[in-house]
């Protein structure tokens, strides 16, 4: 009873011919299929380096083509030349020129003398499987393939679309359930022998002939028909990246291959020193018949293919630069805005940090300078508060801003004083959360000692910045989760709005509101916004109030009242 | 693209390279030792002046990446930088006292030396003061990282340039020949880069880091570009436009993922903001020979002067490639 390997070599061979003697030293015999177009002198070299093993046989070589039917008829020819040659084989193993054995030869040889009658081989239907390039699975046995793929792509794809709109199907060979899967099997003698020998044999071959990547089908299709036991995986651990192309192991892969504990590996990189050094020297290991466990490879090449196929949320780097609609979140982390808060209520931004934890930050796009919490010139990352570097690219800012502090919530301030290029990425993004009081810019102006003239055109410009805003935050694009109060509507019952906001932040729990920041006084207001009017200007951004105190219910007391 | 567009870019790039050829008189050899070159040798270019102090750990981190051949335009060296060179055995020199700005800062230079020589290599542009780091660099070689790309098709190979500088004054971080210049000079920025596409050859362009913080920040659009894109499987039809910032045919600038992916980037750590720098931008102010009539270096005259600490409380201490990976700056993408 013994194990017996074919090696498919195209490439490294000098890699090839170290696995092969390994083989060989633990006498087990190797039959060697040479890509016909390796060229002589290399393919010489070779069969000098193997001259003194006595079980390393080479076979007539087949010029294979990626995905074309000639790397099955050289494996058919190795097959055949292993199962005359070494009639002690019970086992045929299907191996690459960048296949590393991982566990020692012997514990293969245990673990195959155990299932003497099991074949490795992964075979699954066509409806099974969603790892095909190219979506071809089922198309795959029914329509022809005469061009290229890799050299004469358009003319591939074209001639698809052709046939597919012709509804073209070839017929597939009576009793054949296409059957697809790794191409890297471990086969019994007997059902290697019964698919070589058998009498329709001349038919599959010429039905497999024209059927796309025919390796991955063609003795995945067959063991079905003979096969008493198999087992749908393989033993070569051999893992494909989202393009359909084989991960590849280096020296730093060395302790995951070990603990991997499967039989054999591809692709090595040639030049992997430490691997193959490292499973090709006799090792001093127990032998165990432990099943193979690839599932913390599996782990890091999914993460892998998820970082190349999503990418990280929020990032924009040399490498990743979505265009606009497939950013997976414009922004890394959730944040809020707050619009007209700070006119309202004194301290607003110090009170709300104190209440949910989260970083508030004043007017980050004040026109002078960026208002960073705690008033500081640099903020993380390195953010300038240099109002030129975050103007000349506003985006960039809020992305770096929340991809810097990711895990943190930020909040800020905005208001129509405020340099208002970023409104539109605001809106669009899915992560900011807006709230807004319009009107609000009207109390400062309220407040000032400044000449009515001069309030009214300040007045005026404010409000045409802001509803200019408003409207982008109404438009159908918007993304962003907006709540927008009329001063009047919001004094009305502050402090609903206020646990309301808090609530959305989450910071405080369930807490109830306890504290609240100090309210502006609005005593004469109402006069103030008449006066607006009296002089030709609408102020119609606040809401409703009258001109004559003590109408509201909020009669101009600083402190409103505690919601239960 | 439309195809006018397209042909206007060809134009371009045959403009460029017919330029590159009529310099290639400019040029004269110290040592060619190209013949030594093996078919899948990957190759390194650099144009410099008076660096013979850098040049042991340039080329000692270069070999020990796996760097088989080195291609260095020496342009008028006086202090020992050629025949330190020339003596190297697996370095090609060639030298001209030509104009560095006329020769479009060098490029022309190279991008001949690469049209004669580089044509179906791996071929890695940086200049003296960039040090190329990429996924995995600190255990795989780049031959793993180019025999990945080409077994991914992939033709070229983005990184962004981080400028690296010490705490305290600069002419504080003294350096001394043979030193890993980021033991002196290990602080970087990590997020404050600005991106935008260049829609006429389709590359990013990348700005920020602590030059557009400390020496830029009333005059943004003028700081300096960190898009580089150093790899190339080269071909004797391509060009670099300007710097390594891009080239020409455009699909090459396509280093980046549009529908939301990372692809597999690197970065150049920029060990410029060392004692020696500052002598060299007086010299430079002196030759006005680079960028954009030395602007470049009239702000660092005058900020190297005023206030030359670059460090703050959010510098990063650089470790290794993972730390810049997990910052953002740079990505493994699929390769694992």
């Amino acid at each position: 009873m013994s194990v017996g390997f074919i090696m498919l070599v195209h490439e490294a061979l000098d890699r090839a011919a170290l696995v092969a003697r390994h083989f060989c030293e633990h006498g087990k015999p190797v039959v060697i299929h040479v890509d016909k177009r390796v060229d002589e002198d290399n393919a010489k070299w070779l069969k000098q380096k193997l001259a003194d093993c006595a079980h390393v046989v080479f076979c007539e070589r087949h010029a294979c083509e990626w995905g074309s039917w000639s790397i099955v008829q050289a494996t058919q020819t190795a097959s055949m030349v292993m199962l005359e040659r070494f009639p002690q084989v019970r086992h045929v193993m299907l191996a690459s020129g960048s296949c590393l054995p991982l566990r020692p030869v012997d514990e293969l040889e245990r673990y195959l003398s155990d299932r003497p009658r099991t074949d490795f081989i992964e075979s699954v239907t066509t409806d099974e499987v969603d790892w095909t390039v190219g979506g071809l699975s089922q198309e795959r046995f029914i329509l022809r393939f005469p061009f290229s793929w890799k050299k004469h792509r358009r003319l591939f794809d074209a001639y698809v679309r052709i046939q597919r709109a012709l509804k073209y199907e070839r017929n597939i060979p009576d009793g054949l359930t296409p059957h697809l899967g790794s191409q890297w099997w471990c086969l019994t003698r007997q059902t290697l022998s019964a698919i070589l020998q058998d009498p329709r044999r001349a038919e599959f071959d010429v039905y497999f002939s024209r059927v796309w990547i025919p390796d991955e089908s063609y003795f995945q299709t067959l063991a079905r028909l003979y096969s008493s036991q198999i087992e749908s995986r393989s033993l070569t651990l051999s893992k494909f990246d989202f393009q359909g192309k084989p991960h590849v192991f280096y020296d730093d892969h060395l302790q995951l291959l070990r603990r991997s504990d499967c039989f054999m590996a591809r692709k090595i990189w040639p030049q992997a020193e430490g691997l193959f050094r490292a499973f090709l020297t006799p090792s001093e290991r127990l032998q165990n018949v432990v099943e193979p466990n690839p599932l913390k490879i599996d782990r890091l090449f999914g993460r892998a293919t998820e970082r190349r196929t999503r990418g990280r949320s929020g990032l924009y780097m040399q490498g990743r630069y979505p265009n606009e609609g497939w950013e997976n979140g414009k922004t890394a982390g959730r944040y809020s805005i707050f619009e007209g808060f700070d006119d309202l209520f004194e301290n607003f931004d110090s009170w709300l940090e104190r209440r949910t934890g989260n970083r508030v930050h004043r007017h980050l796009f004040a026109a002078d300078r960026v208002q960073f919490a705690g008033n500081v010139p640099v903020y993380n990352g390195g953010l300038s508060d240099s109002a030129a570097l975050r103007d000349y690219n506003p985006a960039s800012f809020i992305t770096n801003l929340t991809w810097n502090t990711r895990g943190e919530h930020q909040c800020f301030m905005f208001g129509p004083h405020d340099t208002q290029d970023i409104g539109e990425f605001l809106a669009s993004d899915g992560n900011a959360h807006i709230s807004v009081i319009t009107g609000a810019w009207a109390i400062p102006l309220f407040h000032s000692n400044s000449n009515f003239a001069d309030l009214r055109k300040e007045a005026a410009r404010l409000q045409r910045i802001e509803a200019a805003h408003l409207n982008l935050l109404r438009t159908g694009m918007t993304k962003a989760r907006v709540s927008i109060w009329s001063l009047a509507e919001f004094i009305e019952d502050p402090m609903e709005k206020l646990q309301m906001i808090l609530d959305e932040l989450g910071g405080s729990g369930q807490r109830r509101l306890t504290e609240v920041p100090k309210m502006a006084d609005l005593t004469g207001f109402g006069q103030f916004l008449q006066n607006l009017k009296n002089q030709g200007m609408s102020p119609h951004l606040m809401g409703d109030f009258p001109v004559i105190e003590g109408e509201t219910r909020n009669d101009g007391s600083q402190r409103p009242y505690l919601v239960k | 693209m439309g195809l006018l567009k397209s042909y206007r870019l060809r134009l371009e790039r045959r403009r460029w390279r017919a330029r590159a050829f009529r310099k290639r008189r400019e040029l004269s050899e110290l040592r060619n030792r190209t013949q030594q070159i093996g078919s899948s040798d990957v190759l390194l270019f650099c144009t410099l002046r008076n660096e013979r102090v850098r040049l042991p750990y340039f080329l000692s981190y270069y070999r020990e990446l796996g760097v088989d051949h080195f291609f260095f335009v020496d342009n008028g060296s006086s202090d020992g930088t050629a025949e330190y060179l020339a003596e190297q055995m697996d370095v090609s020199v060639f030298h001209t006292e030509e104009g560095y700005k006329r020769a479009r800062f060098g490029v022309d230079w190279l991008n001949w030396l690469q049209m004669r020589y580089a044509h179906g290599h791996w071929s890695l542009t940086v200049d003296i003061d960039e040090f190329f780091v990429y996924p995995f660099c600190d255990t795989r070689p780049i031959r793993a990282l180019t025999d990945w790309l080409d077994a991914s098709s992939v033709k070229s190979f983005g990184t962004m340039l981080v400028d690296m500088y010490p705490k305290g004054p600069i002419d504080a971080a003294t350096y001394r020949e043979g030193d890993d210049p980021f033991v002196v000079s290990p602080w970087f920025d990590s997020g404050n880069y600005t991106i935008q596409k260049n829609t006429k050859y389709g590359n990013l362009w990348i700005q920020g880091g602590p030059r557009a913080r400390a020496f830029f920040y009333d005059n943004a659009e003028r700081a300096p570009a960190m898009n580089k894109i150093p790899l190339v499987k080269w071909n004797r039809a391509y060009a670099y436009v300007s710097s390594t910032h891009m080239l020409l045919p455009r699909g090459l600038n396509l280093v980046y993922d549009e529908w939301g992916g990372e692809k597999t980037s690197g970065c150049l750590l920029h060990a410029k903001f060392l004692d020696i720098f500052k002598e060299k931008s007086a010299e430079e102010m002196e030759r006005k020979q680079h960028f954009a009539n030395s602007h470049e270096y009239k702000a660092y005259n005058q900020g190297l002067s005023d206030s030359p600490d670059l460090w703050c409380q959010w510098s990063e201490k650089y470790i290794n490639w993972r730390q810049l990976e997990i910052l953002g700056l740079m990505s493994k993408g699929n390769w694992a």
